[in-house]
């Protein structure tokens, strides 16, 4: 199975992306370097608004995950609740 | 009582597939007059996806907000002085490439872009291009702003859109943005928007941009990264793009997998100049070139091209040859541009004796066998005071137009050089990818602007290689070239820390 994956820049809002999505999909490599965040996964990664907004204690747009993101790998699906990425083997 | 929201999917709907409207007098072939000739066939454009189902109103509502946020950073960094805070000044040489080399393409893309998109019959294509071209229009003001601020204080910078038109080594990367301009849109699509967006430009806007910041360079890494964040979004557009193609008909197939063979090989060759930065020209180090094109090519482009498998795609041509080629190419392209310092826009400089263990470490197979000899005998010349610049031209490849620099994978002793006769002459190339790219098009490859053909033909001044930097270049000879030490760039940052 090939690693799908997201890099978000580090700052106070990425760390409860991070968070929740940690939350969300236990099985996660979280990788930190200078400046961004790099999380990993096999096959899937998910992240749920709800669980964002928990973390936040504010709402969250799921389209506002792109002031913050740096890059992903794999095929998007986004709708008003989450966005996951998959890869078709 | 407050309007009842829209659903992302639904305002997608309403405010881009709506947009589109039919044609009752106008003949839509004529609309549209690039969108058979390449051979691509559509057969229905609404089967398209846009998986982020952005809309213009979003599109300007978070743009603004990175904008804000980007432009906070450029004045804190400027009112702080914060040139002063970068690791090491031979750092700033990196960010000069960027400049004359890089923000060039990102204009290039916004044209790009603009053109493709119109050109696009589907009306969620012709929206993502156009957000793209924007976006690429973003990139390039962004970094010329930032960089504004380094060409207050170090040399290098102040010509860098004369220099690209006209410079030897900057005519790879501008050349590369013009074959892909020239191409049809579908082929700039898979060109630039699939091979270099989704694969290629992640080697350039993370790994080097997190070494940015491991550098203390807070202006870059910030553009960088704002950059990147729309980057995402041109990764899935060039992963939709040819899915869709792939979906619309079989006969695609075989002409998307000759682009991905071509524009594959011709971004490889490109971020050479890349993996040379990375790992000579930051001081602080993050990661090698290997490893990040470890993580970045081989495992992404590796999980992307098993997903792609499913329509008959496979990785591209030359595969093998690439990846052998992550053990050699930054040492041999740093060589390259130290023995042509002379002649650069920037300062080179010979590794310091922590760097070379670094990159023995970091290339246990390589480094010490082929490469940290040359080191070693360019110290002991220069001790001597024989710092060494070679007296000619290098040839150039045909195709890529990077000096014939590349030696044979399996023997990195041997220089590799192809060349093909094409109408009774002879044209030269760095190795069979480029020479197979030259052959699959003659026509439009014949017309390469070469710049050492050009020097030699005396289209560019001089008679004396000082003339043609100084008045055809704009370089401002003994002070933007030359070794970084005894350089004004280096008396400068003494100067200002106060050391001897």
């Amino acid at each position: 199975m090939s690693k799908v994956y997201i890099a978000l820049q580090d700052n106070d809002e990425s760390r409860y992306i991070v968070e929740a999505i940690e939350e969300d999909n236990p099985e996660v490599t979280v990788i930190h370097m200078p400046a961004m965040i790099r999380i990993e996964n096999e096959g899937r990664l998910t992240v749920n608004r709800e669980t964002v907004e928990e973390k936040m204690g504010r709402d969250w747009d799921v389209q506002e995950l792109h002031v913050n993101l740096i890059t992903l790998g794999g095929n998007v699906e986004e709708d008003d609740d989450s966005l996951s990425l998959h890869w078709n083997e | 009582m407050a309007a009842k929201k829209l659903n992302i999917k639904d305002k997608y709907r309403l405010l881009t597939r709506d947009l589109d409207w039919e044609y009752s007098y106008a003949d839509r072939k004529e609309a549209f007059p690039y969108e058979d000739f390449e051979g691509i066939k559509i057969t229905d454009w609404s089967k398209w996806e846009d998986p982020f189902r952005l809309t213009m109103d979003t599109y300007w509502k978070y743009q603004a907000e990175k904008e804000k946020k980007l432009y906070a950073i450029f004045d804190a960094f400027a009112q702080n002085n914060a040139h002063m805070n970068v690791s090491d000044p031979r750092y700033v040489n990196a960010i000069k490439i960027f400049l004359t080399g890089v923000s060039p393409l990102e204009y290039q893309a916004y044209q790009g872009f603009a053109h493709t998109g119109r050109q696009f019959g589907g009306v969620g294509a012709r929206v993502a291009c156009q957000m793209q071209s924007l976006d690429e229009l973003r990139h390039v003001q962004t970094q010329i702003h930032a960089m504004s601020h380094f060409n207050k204080f170090f040399d290098g910078f102040q010509e860098y859109s004369h220099m690209h038109d006209r410079v030897w080594y900057l005519s790879v990367p501008k050349s590369f943005f013009n074959d892909a301009r020239t191409a049809g849109p579908f082929e700039f699509m898979i060109a630039i928007g699939f091979s270099f967006e989704y694969v290629l430009t992640n080697l350039l806007f993370v790994p080097f941009m997190s070494g940015a910041a491991h550098n203390g360079d807070m202006a870059t890494v910030t553009f960088g990264f704002s950059a990147q964040s729309d980057e995402a979004r041109h990764m899935t557009l060039g992963l939709e793009v040819i899915k869709f193609l792939l979906e619309q008909h079989e006969d695609n197939v075989e002409i998307v997998q000759k682009w991905i063979d071509k524009w594959f090989w011709r971004g490889s060759r490109l971020l050479t100049i890349v993996a040379m930065m990375m790992d000579y020209m930051l001081p602080n180090k993050v990661m090698s070139w290997k490893e990040a094109w470890e993580v970045y090519f081989e495992e992404a482009g590796g999980a992307l091209f098993k997903d792609l498998a499913r329509y008959g795609i496979r990785m591209p041509k030359y595969s093998e040859i690439i990846e052998k080629e992550k053990e050699h190419i930054s040492h041999q392209a740093w060589w390259t541009f130290y023995t042509h310092g002379h002649a650069a826009g920037f300062h080179t400089w010979i590794p310091t004796d922590e760097e070379l263990d670094w990159l023995s470490e970091k290339y246990p197979e390589t480094f010490d066998k082929y490469y940290r000899p040359r080191w070693e005998l360019a110290k002991e010349m220069e001790a001597k005071g024989e710092r060494f610049y070679t007296k000619g031209l290098p040839q150039l490849c045909t195709t890529c137009q990077i000096p014939m620099l590349f030696t044979e994978m399996d023997d990195p002793t041997q220089t590799s050089y192809r060349d093909t006769t094409y109408n009774g002459e002879r044209y030269h190339f760095c190795s069979d990818g480029c020479k197979d790219i030259f052959e699959d098009e003659p026509e439009k490859f014949v017309q390469s602007w070469l710049p050492v053909h050009q020097i030699f033909q005396g289209n560019c001044g001089g008679p004396d290689v000082g003339d043609i930097l100084s008045d055809f270049y704009h370089m401002n000879v003994g002070t933007d070239n030359m070794d970084m030490k005894g350089s004004p760039d280096e008396l400068r940052w003494k100067q200002w820390k106060g050391v001897a």
